[in-house]
């Protein structure tokens, strides 16, 4: 019980100090709208919204997930308000988790931004919603403790800022999310392959168009492995760095 | 009872010692002060004490039972301020004390209803609502020591909790610190200020690179170091025309410095303040003061570990060799 009131009071307060400020939220909302409508504006073709949608998607957990998460965890260690968690008796596990819960709520509340959209402009009919939310938590579990790992592996905001760059941006075009793996040159693919929303965007091209390339269990099963691989070298550098 | 022992604690840092086997133990209800310069280990050993820091070697009771591999087990019972208020600078005065309430496990009545109990024993109820950003350093301070109480913890250890204040808010707090004390409050106290120390620990350790070099309650601190006793007077006439005959009926008592109106009078035995001052009254002196001279902590300090009290409080600590010589006074 007491562990679930350090838990909750920690989740509540990075909701509402991060999560549900205007800014935060706006961004959620304009970052998918803008990436639907460039490819709008930039096709030569006539695009289908239903195979965009799950690159948007996938876009908005990432973007949303590990901008506010490697900034906030970062400051917080900044201004020394980490510590208290720190502190705080109960595991680090729990801690980092509840820490992590509000950018994953985040990132789902994200993804379905650009369905709502899509609702208006397309019909959405046919859609496996089961795989498409349980892909659109697990992207989001994924994403968030990348944010959590960049996090830990730097000491200032803009480091976190340039390192989280550094993973996002190369999955923008690496991932399928808007270039088939298979149109990508052969020497390329296997980095395609040793990165998570690549199996996080396939689940949710089978679910909205049935058009993904690797088999579901496989790419649920690669991002789990993704995830408590993310966690578990996040909480072994906490423990390394954090904790002298 | 003892409420912490520490036997033995090492901190390295890449091959770099930072606490080298410190012993100390804290009883339930004293203030115990760790005094030392800037990187002498006060905060390292804090940090090892309250699981911000791996325990290198040695090993860490909490009221007789270990911790050493599992500080987290201990850390309920601890209320801890670093020497940085590190608050939410985003949340207001009550809702930091209900948030670290809640990080203790706190129910929502109770966090409420002792964070109000502490702003108003901290005197901050008119900032209660404020965010902690628009708070001075000393109310920020202040919120601080109120939150590492917020769960009544056995023993609060605060790390260098006047530093950068103002005189009137370091007042305060020195207050405050008192009257936790009287309450029963254990304190693990930091500082680099002597007097600091001095005025309110009942014990104390003074650590220099590393290692304790002198440990005990604050009169057994100065044991050893009244080498002589020494009396000031001043008298309401001239001394030098009476020097000759308090020499006369004085013999063992030398006469060091004096102007006209007083004088420093040494012996190496006690004095007995009446014949001195029958001698001065007799002689149409009238005696305005007398004051028996002690040795400072301060002193005490300097004697033991050589460091130079500027130099200590500017954070650079040096080596001055022994003695009196070279103390520079605050």
């Amino acid at each position: 019980m007491k562990t679930w009131i350090a838990f909750s009071s920690i989740l509540m307060k990075d909701m509402r100090s991060y999560y549900l400020k205007p800014p935060n939220i706006s961004w959620g909302l304009i970052f998918p709208v803008a990436w639907t409508l460039m490819f709008f504006l930039r096709s030569p073709v006539a695009v289908e919204v239903r195979d965009l949608l799950p690159g948007v998607m996938a876009l908005s957990i990432l973007f949303g997930t590990t901008s506010m998460l490697a900034v906030t965890i970062t400051f917080e260690r900044k201004s020394r308000s980490f510590e208290r968690l720190l502190l705080a008796p109960i595991s680090l596990n729990l801690l980092m988790l509840a820490k992590t819960s509000g950018a994953i709520m985040f990132g789902i509340i994200n993804a379905f931004v650009p369905v709502v959209f899509a609702a208006f402009l397309t019909n959405l009919v046919g859609i496996n919603w089961l795989m498409v939310l349980a892909s659109v938590i697990l992207i989001a579990i994924t994403s968030t403790f990348l944010g959590l790992f960049i996090a830990v592996s730097v000491s200032q905001v803009f480091e976190a800022q340039t390192f989280s760059n550094f993973f996002r941006f190369p999955m923008l075009f690496l991932c399928g999310l808007f270039i088939p793996l298979s149109d990508l040159p052969a020497f390329i693919r296997p980095v395609s392959y040793a990165l998570p929303l690549t199996y996080g965007a396939d689940i949710l091209k089978t679910a909205v168009s049935q058009n993904g390339v690797i088999a579901v269990p496989l790419s649920f099963l690669a991002l789990l492995a993704f995830s408590i691989f993310l966690f578990a070298y996040s909480i072994y550098n906490v423990n390394r760095k954090w904790i002298l | 009872m003892k409420i912490i022992e520490a036997e033995n604690l090492k901190k390295k840092y890449n091959g770099f010692t930072a606490v080298d086997g410190v012993n100390f133990h804290i009883n339930q209800g004293e203030i115990f002060g760790f005094l030392g310069p800037n990187g002498a280990g006060k905060t390292t050993t804090i940090n090892m004490l309250t699981g911000l820091a791996h325990i290198t070697a040695g090993s860490v009771k909490l009221l007789g039972e270990d911790y050493t591999r599992n500080t987290r087990r201990a850390q309920v019972l601890m209320g801890i301020v670093p020497d940085e208020s590190n608050l939410y600078e985003e949340l207001d005065g009550r809702e930091n004390l209900c948030f670290c309430g809640a990080l203790y496990g706190m129910r929502k009545e109770q966090r409420e209803e002792r964070a109000e109990q502490l702003l108003e024993q901290f005197g901050l109820q008119e900032a209660a609502s404020k965010p902690f950003k628009a708070f001075s350093k000393g109310m920020k301070r202040k919120l601080t020591i109120a939150a590492g109480l917020i769960h009544e913890p056995e023993i609060l250890f605060l790390d260098e909790p006047t530093t950068g204040i103002d005189v009137a808010f370091a007042r305060q707090i020195r207050s405050l610190i008192t009257d936790l004390h009287k309450k029963g409050t254990t304190i693990f106290l930091t500082t680099h200020y002597i007097e600091e120390a001095e005025r309110l620990c009942e014990r104390i350790a003074f650590i220099v690179q590393g290692k304790i070099v002198r440990e005990g309650t604050v009169a057994e601190l100065m044991q050893g170091m009244q080498k002589e006793n020494i009396i000031n007077f001043t008298l309401g006439g001239d001394f030098s025309a009476v020097e000759t005959k308090f020499k006369n009926t004085f013999p063992d008592y030398e006469i060091k410095s004096g102007g006209d109106s007083s004088v420093s009078i040494h012996s190496p035995s006690s004095f007995t303040l009446l014949p001195l001052v029958q001698f001065f009254e007799d002689r149409g002196l009238p005696v305005f003061e007398a004051k028996i001279v002690r040795p400072s902590l301060e002193e005490v300090f300097v004697n033991v570990t050589g460091i130079e009290l500027q130099k200590m409080q500017s954070g650079q600590p040096a080596m001055n060799g022994h003695g009196r010589k070279g103390v520079a006074k605050k």
